[in-house]
């Protein structure tokens, strides 16, 4: 079968499957941080059994596109963190504020 | 056994909570008293009440975060927390699990969080092209005009409206005054139709601008709702007069969640030549809204309630049948006239693009939302005395009102510091006094104290809820076994039936 458009390869989608949880786990947000992971996983089983070569070009651009905005994003992300959520588990050890503790960092921004 | 144990740690919280600061201070402040020999006043053996609430209150609040290794069993020196169980303390020195401090976020009827694809789409337009959307002779104009009639697209698409039926708002509340007190004031110019209609569930700005109204002279009907929340057809076309104007009802209320049925109300407006208004702020990108199927004249938008930013809002104005309105803000003729000023542009570019969002994803977000939000309510109904507050099928899922018998709600949502909720609309947070719109629904005062609102929205985790759930369920039950009058329901006596003596 001829397609004008050149379909994408199994390995580009892999790895930019790969890119977008990579990206979406850099997210200081913990909400954020699980969105995008869910929405990347759930975006690409639903498209699993997808054929159309036209319709799995069009799907990975917006993926393309998607990840751009996931990259900016999630530097901003790091750059104004908060205090992490109750419900994030976190390191484990003691924290008595002597020397080799874990130390936590006050919050940046808005305090 | 827990009936032994229970005094037990009520006796050591309250030896624990005794010498608080409070009482030191009083000593401090006799003493130096003491050394001065001052004038007696009248005034110095009268206790202002206002400052000595004042005063316990801090000292509460003060407290409330102190949690048990924190304090000292008094003249010991033994953390409260070892004499307590001292196995636990000398775990909880060992490791201490480095945990943010930071709420769950749980009021999504508040405002929700902008979605970082929104910030993206916004960024350029607070950076780089900063130009005037209204400036028609160079590119800084061009570019931001082409943009914000994009995002105008999207807002419409997402409601099924032409672009051009779309007004930049400052917010919802604003859209609502442009409606309520705009069609009236056009309208009302005449002397004929001077009546308007609106619900006792509205939200406090439909509310506040009806009674403007009446006191410029209108008439204003306020519609009473079935206990379930609901707007009684009926009722509604019986209060329809030949004067009315207006009818302002909301799709989605913002405490209980109930979905009014706008489809009918907006036949009904049709047929009687009545303009219609609803306040959607709840229900755009959340659920499936459609100005034509519902036959909608004026609807309200806010950009905060769909991950975009605040401060922007829209107003879906109907050009045909035209809609006529009285603008409240004039001047440069911005937004076909009905709303003058320059537009936000970054703030209108995020909210387009939140539109986009919702759109695409409501099918995806929905079922997530409609998932979290069964678990949740399943989770909390199962509790004993507890019961949903609205309509349990005319509901939008994300909106979980529920009522806890026996307990305050303040205090447990004091107890609940590590999520963040609310008792009702943020506009009335700030006051004890129990919320209208649960009133209306013919609850009782102590019913409506002890109701708690849950939002789930797109960014709300499965791990979240789970963790509320057992949250709640603790510290209800905690609060409940300090009540008495849990004690007596216990005993199977009827609150109601008990004679308090009186004095």
């Amino acid at each position: 079968m001829a397609t004008i458009q050149r379909s994408v390869s199994p390995q580009e989608v892999l790895s930019l499957y790969r890119q977008l949880l990579r990206t979406s786990g850099q997210f200081a947000a913990y909400n954020f941080r699980e969105y995008f992971r869910r929405r990347t996983r759930d975006a690409f089983r639903e498209h699993r059994t997808d054929t159309d070569a036209e319709a799995i070009n069009g799907l990975v651009g917006k993926a393309r596109k998607e990840l751009q905005v996931l990259k900016r994003q999630s530097v901003i992300s790091q750059f104004y963190q908060m205090d992490r959520l109750v419900v994030e588990g976190g390191k484990s050890g003691k924290q008595k504020g002597g020397r080799g503790d874990i130390v936590r960092e006050s919050e940046t921004g808005w305090n | 056994m827990s009936n032994i144990v229970r005094p037990a740690v009520r006796q050591v919280l309250r030896t624990c909570s005794r010498p608080s600061a409070a009482s030191k201070l009083s000593r401090a402040t006799c003493a130096i008293q003491s050394r001065h020999v001052s004038q007696t006043k009248p005034a110095n053996a009268t206790i202002n009440v206002d400052s000595v609430i004042k005063a316990g209150q801090k000292d509460f609040v003060k407290r409330t975060g102190t949690k048990l290794e924190d304090m000292s069993l008094p003249g010991s020196g033994i953390s409260a927390d070892a004499a307590m169980s001292p196995s636990a303390a000398i775990l909880g020195e060992a490791s201490i699990m480095d945990e943010g401090k930071r709420p769950i976020y749980l009021d999504m009827q508040a405002t929700t969080p902008v979605d970082p694809r929104v910030l993206d789409a916004m960024l350029p337009f607070m950076t780089g092209s900063y130009g005037n959307p209204h400036s028609k002779t160079h590119a800084y104009g061009w570019e931001t005009e082409k943009a914000v009639e994009e995002a105008r697209e999207h807002i419409a698409r997402l409601i099924g409206a032409d672009a051009k039926d779309i007004i930049f708002t400052s917010g919802a509340t604003e859209s609502n005054n442009m409606s309520v007190k705009g069609v009236a004031r056009f309208f009302g110019r005449g002397g004929k139709k001077n009546h308007i209609i609106t619900c006792q569930t509205e939200h406090k700005c439909v509310l506040d601008s009806a009674r403007h109204l009446q006191d410029e002279g209108f008439e204003v009907t306020f519609l009473p709702v079935q206990t379930n929340g609901l707007v009684d057809m009926q009722e509604l076309e019986k209060a329809i007069r030949p004067t009315t104007c207006l009818v302002s009802i909301m799709t989605v209320n913002n405490e209980i969640g109930v979905v009014q049925p706008v489809n009918e109300i907006g036949k009904l407006c049709r047929s009687k030549k009545v303009f219609f208004h609803t306040d959607a702020a709840q229900a755009v990108g959340k659920i499936p809204i459609d100005v034509n199927e519902m036959t909608v004249d004026l609807m309200s938008i806010s950009g905060h309630k769909i991950y975009g930013p605040k401060g922007i809002g829209a107003c879906y104005v109907r050009r045909r049948p035209r809609v006529r309105l009285d603008p409240i803000i004039t001047g440069g003729g911005q937004e076909r006239g009905l709303r003058s000023g320059t537009l936000p542009a970054n703030l209108a570019i995020g909210m387009g693009k939140a539109a986009q969002i919702c759109l695409e994803e409501m099918e995806y977000d929905s079922k997530r939302i409609a998932y979290l939000s069964t678990k949740l309510s399943e989770g909390l109904l199962s509790m004993e005395h507890t019961h949903l507050n609205g309509d349990p099928t005319r509901h939008y899922p994300g909106c979980v009102n529920i009522s806890f018998a026996y307990v305050e709600g303040e205090s447990l949502l004091m107890a609940l510091k590590d999520i963040a909720l609310s008792s009702g609309s943020a506009c009335t947070s700030a006051s004890l006094e129990p919320s209208y719109v649960l009133r209306a629904l013919g609850n009782s005062d102590e019913d409506a104290h002890s109701s708690i609102r849950f939002g789930i929205g797109r960014f709300t985790t499965e791990e979240e809820i789970d963790y509320v759930l057992k949250a709640v369920s603790e510290r209800v039950n905690f609060l409940r076994e300090l009540s008495p009058l849990w004690e007596l329901v216990q005993e199977g006596v009827d609150l109601n039936t008990i004679e308090w003596s009186q004095h």
